[in-house]
């Protein structure tokens, strides 16, 4: 077969123009299925889990995420076996001097400052910062994604104003700045501040919204989920637990329902792309009958031709695939820089790049789409009779 | 002389099979793109349709959403006594204090469960709304009932009338279900303002108060009075206004529309331009002819020109029709103002579909404008004389 790789490509090499636009056109086509596959993964399987995600859970109330849990959870659940460390936060959702500016809107929330940063060991601090922020109530710390565009320093004043729930106003001063992997805008400051400035009546003093809990090992979250499920199945708190990444995904679910929309394109862009290389190719083995014939009465077989214009095929998917690939990889790039100051859950997208698992995959649908659409003009240019081929005219 | 159009169009018929091929790939492309905007279109129609031309929204000062908003009983009091305000049949002013959360329920496209509207309301607030009910009654004040709009006893198979659902601290019976039109309202699940606000444990205020004031010039005035009152630390919004901003929420699915679009239509460009360049050089002598018969470069030209955007057009079309039924679909889309599911129905019409057409056609020209010129420029003895 390798023996007749330079006839492949002397054949491939000859119609310049209609290759170069072949494969073009396979290379935007395909580029773009490769971003729809990078896409769905990040969506609907979050990327790649880190081990630290896989050993964490997120607990919220069972009805909605906004509504409360009780703060005296947090003991019960650290009774649990398994269970290394409980960390709550408390959505704040006040504002900032101007917040018609989007400039000023970036994620608040109440966290505890000793235990954060033991469950997030991703979110880097430096020790004197984090000592700062642990001595002092009144002080939180902010991502640097944010500390950057608002132009806050250390021991900037931060004032927010509450919202709904919790009408109050916090006067904050910026302790310390963290960098987090996903570079979100956000600020956390101590709850125990916002549970003071509340008063001893407030039926949302003692209340927080969600825990997240960290297990010893990725083998016992499930097995833990169920245990704080059951545990507080009959309180009027009852909860939801769900493993880290299974919890950012379901907020997917918010942008309609883009599984099937995403789907549909997806086979329609591959049915696209076998049109575009089929036809490409019936018009040149079309237009090189008269050859066929020439090559049949020099005695190549049926299955020798057949295996040339399958060959052509293949060569000009790769080189399409190739060039698709190489454009999927530099727009997830593009991407993922575009979407660097996102807000909330599209994080997931940020993440977003072309592993090499996911250009395999690219380049095998190429493969298989070259391959299948040679069959046709490649089985009716072998199965053409030498007389029929050597008579026809153009 | 122009060449007639006949001529490419039989030209297109006897190559039936390249001009489907290379028509699909056009086709794709602009199903692609008008569904998009069908689906724009259909989220715009449902905000749109939200809302009184004379009603404001209160909300805290800095408040964007009536979810992140709260009102004081102390506001509300001087809220009622302010002037511009319409009378309702009973005397009342048409004031009406509701109290706004989400919760969660499983829907048919999502079992793990979406957020839903839950507004708490009084018989004022009903009032104030284009609605009627479509089933069942009212939900009565000191009962735990609630109403729910008709898009959501369509999406949520646990929602439906004469069923209990369970939020807030308890269950509520669905008593009735209600026809807003095509409004939000009907993805929304209401009940009494008291009994709600008492399980949220917001006895204390409201999250929101729509107001209705009496004609236009008084709404503008009743706007400022709100805004400038110190005992109010609020601020008012055109309801319709309100609503017409959500339809950001479609913002993510258009963009990825219109991208895969796009694409779409480069790689389908390529392969039209493809398909030109052949049938040029298959008809090299049929040019040659045609210019001894007196035919100018510039009617070669045009002749080639039209045939690619034939191909173009009637993939457009076709492309157009395939959509079609997308109109019969219904679908949720979350919106991060309300923090719940809006449902909303696809509307392909002719805004849609024209862009969707336009596209086809300027992809068509942009395909075959190099293969014509080529054709053009063609030496009329080189010509005769090719294969």
């Amino acid at each position: 077969m390798t023996s007749y790789l330079p006839l492949i490509l002397r054949n491939t090499l000859r119609n310049r123009r209609r290759s170069a636009l072949t494969v073009a056109s396979m290379a935007v086509s395909l580029c773009l299925l490769g971003v729809l596959l990078v896409l769905y993964r990040a969506l609907f399987y979050g990327g790649e889990t880190t081990p630290g995600q896989a050993r964490r859970l997120v607990v919220h109330h069972r009805i909605a995420l906004t509504q409360e849990l009780p703060i005296a959870y947090e003991q019960k659940m650290k009774r649990i076996p398994g269970v290394c460390a409980v960390t709550h936060l408390r959505w704040f959702g006040g504002t900032y001097k101007d917040p018609g500016d989007p400039k000023n809107r970036f994620g608040q929330f109440a966290i505890e400052p000793e235990t954060l940063f033991n469950v997030y060991p991703e979110l880097k601090i430096s020790e004197s910062e984090k000592q700062a922020f642990l001595s002092q109530k009144t002080t939180c710390v902010a991502s640097r994604s944010l500390a950057d565009r608002l132009g806050w320093r250390l021991g900037t004043r931060i004032p927010l104003v509450g919202a709904a729930m919790l009408p109050v106003t916090l006067d904050l001063t910026l302790a310390g700045i963290f960098d987090n992997p996903d570079g979100n805008p956000v600020l956390y400051f101590n709850w125990e501040y916002l549970r003071d400035s509340l008063a001893a009546s407030d039926p949302h003093r003692d209340m927080i919204q969600q825990y997240y809990v960290e297990a010893a090992n990725k083998d016992v979250v499930s097995d833990i989920a169920s245990r704080i499920d059951a545990m507080f199945e009959d309180s009027p708190y009852p909860t939801k637990s769900e493993p880290e990444q299974a919890f950012l995904l379901s907020f997917v679910s918010f942008l309609g329902n883009l599984k099937l929309f995403l789907a549909v394109i997806f086979g329609m862009v591959t049915l696209t792309v076998l049109l575009i290389s089929g036809n490409m190719l019936s018009m040149s083995v079309r237009e090189r009958t008269r050859e066929v014939g020439i090559l049949k009465s020099l005695g190549f077989s049926s299955g020798e031709i057949l295996g040339m214009v399958v060959g052509e095929a293949t060569l000009v998917a790769i080189i399409g695939g190739l060039v698709g690939c190489a454009c999927a990889s530099v727009f997830c790039a593009a991407f993922a820089q575009a979407m660097r100051n996102a807000p909330g859950f599209v994080s997931i997208v940020r993440g977003m790049s072309l592993s090499p698992l996911m250009a395999m995959l690219t380049l095998s649908i190429a493969v298989l789409i070259g391959t299948m659409s040679s069959l046709v003009p490649g089985f009716n240019a072998a199965r053409v009779s030498i007389l029929d081929a050597l008579r026809y005219n153009g | 002389m122009a060449i007639p159009l006949f001529y490419n169009l039989r030209n297109l018929m006897i190559r039936k099979t390249t001009t489907v091929m290379t028509g699909l790939g056009i086709t794709f492309s602009v199903a692609v793109l008008v569904a998009s905007l069908a689906l724009v279109n259909g989220l715009r129609t449902v905000f749109a349709s939200t809302g009184h031309p004379l009603q404001l929204l209160v909300l805290r000062k800095g408040g964007t959403t009536e979810l992140g908003s709260l009102i004081p009983e102390e506001s509300l009091t001087v809220l009622r006594t302010m002037t511009g305000i319409v009378v309702d049949a009973k005397g009342g002013p048409m004031v009406s204090e509701e109290l706004v959360n989400v919760t969660n329920l499983p829907s048919v496209d999502s079992p793990k469960g979406m957020n839903v509207t839950v507004r708490g309301l009084t018989q004022t607030g009903v009032q104030m709304r284009n609605v009627h009910l479509s089933a069942g009654r009212w939900f009565q004040a000191g009962q735990r009932e609630v109403v729910v709009g008709k898009s959501v006893a369509k999406h949520y198979p646990t929602a439906r009338l004469g069923s209990r659902i369970r939020f807030g601290k308890g269950d509520w019976e669905i008593v009735g279900t209600m026809d807003g039109g095509q409004s939000a309202l009907n993805s929304e699940i209401w009940g009494d303002f008291n009994q709600i606000s008492a399980d949220y444990n917001r006895q204390e205020a409201a999250s929101s108060v729509l107001v209705r004031a009496t004609d236009p010039v008084t709404l503008d005035a009743l706007k400022h009075s709100i805004e400038d009152d110190p005992r109010l630390n609020a601020i008012a919004i055109a309801e319709r206004e309100y609503y017409a901003n959500q339809t950001a929420a479609g913002a993510p699915l258009e963009f990825l529309g219109i991208f895969v679009a796009v694409a779409m239509a480069l790689g389908s460009g390529f392969a039209t331009a493809n398909t030109m360049y052949a049938a040029v050089s298959r008809r090299a002598k049929e040019i040659g002819t045609l210019r001894t018969l007196g035919f100018s470069q510039g009617s070669i030209l045009l002749s080639f020109l039209t045939e690619s955007i034939l191909i173009a057009g009637f993939a457009g079309v076709v492309g157009c029709v395939i959509v079609l039924p997308l109109n019969l679909v219904t679908s949720g889309v979350g919106s991060f103002v309300s923090f719940s599911e809006i449902a909303f129905r696809f509307r392909v019409g002719a805004s849609s579909m024209a862009p969707g057409m336009v596209f086809a056609i300027v992809l068509g020209a942009i395909g075959g404008v190099l293969p014509a010129r080529t054709a053009a420029k063609k030496e009329i003895v080189a010509a005769l004389r090719e294969a």
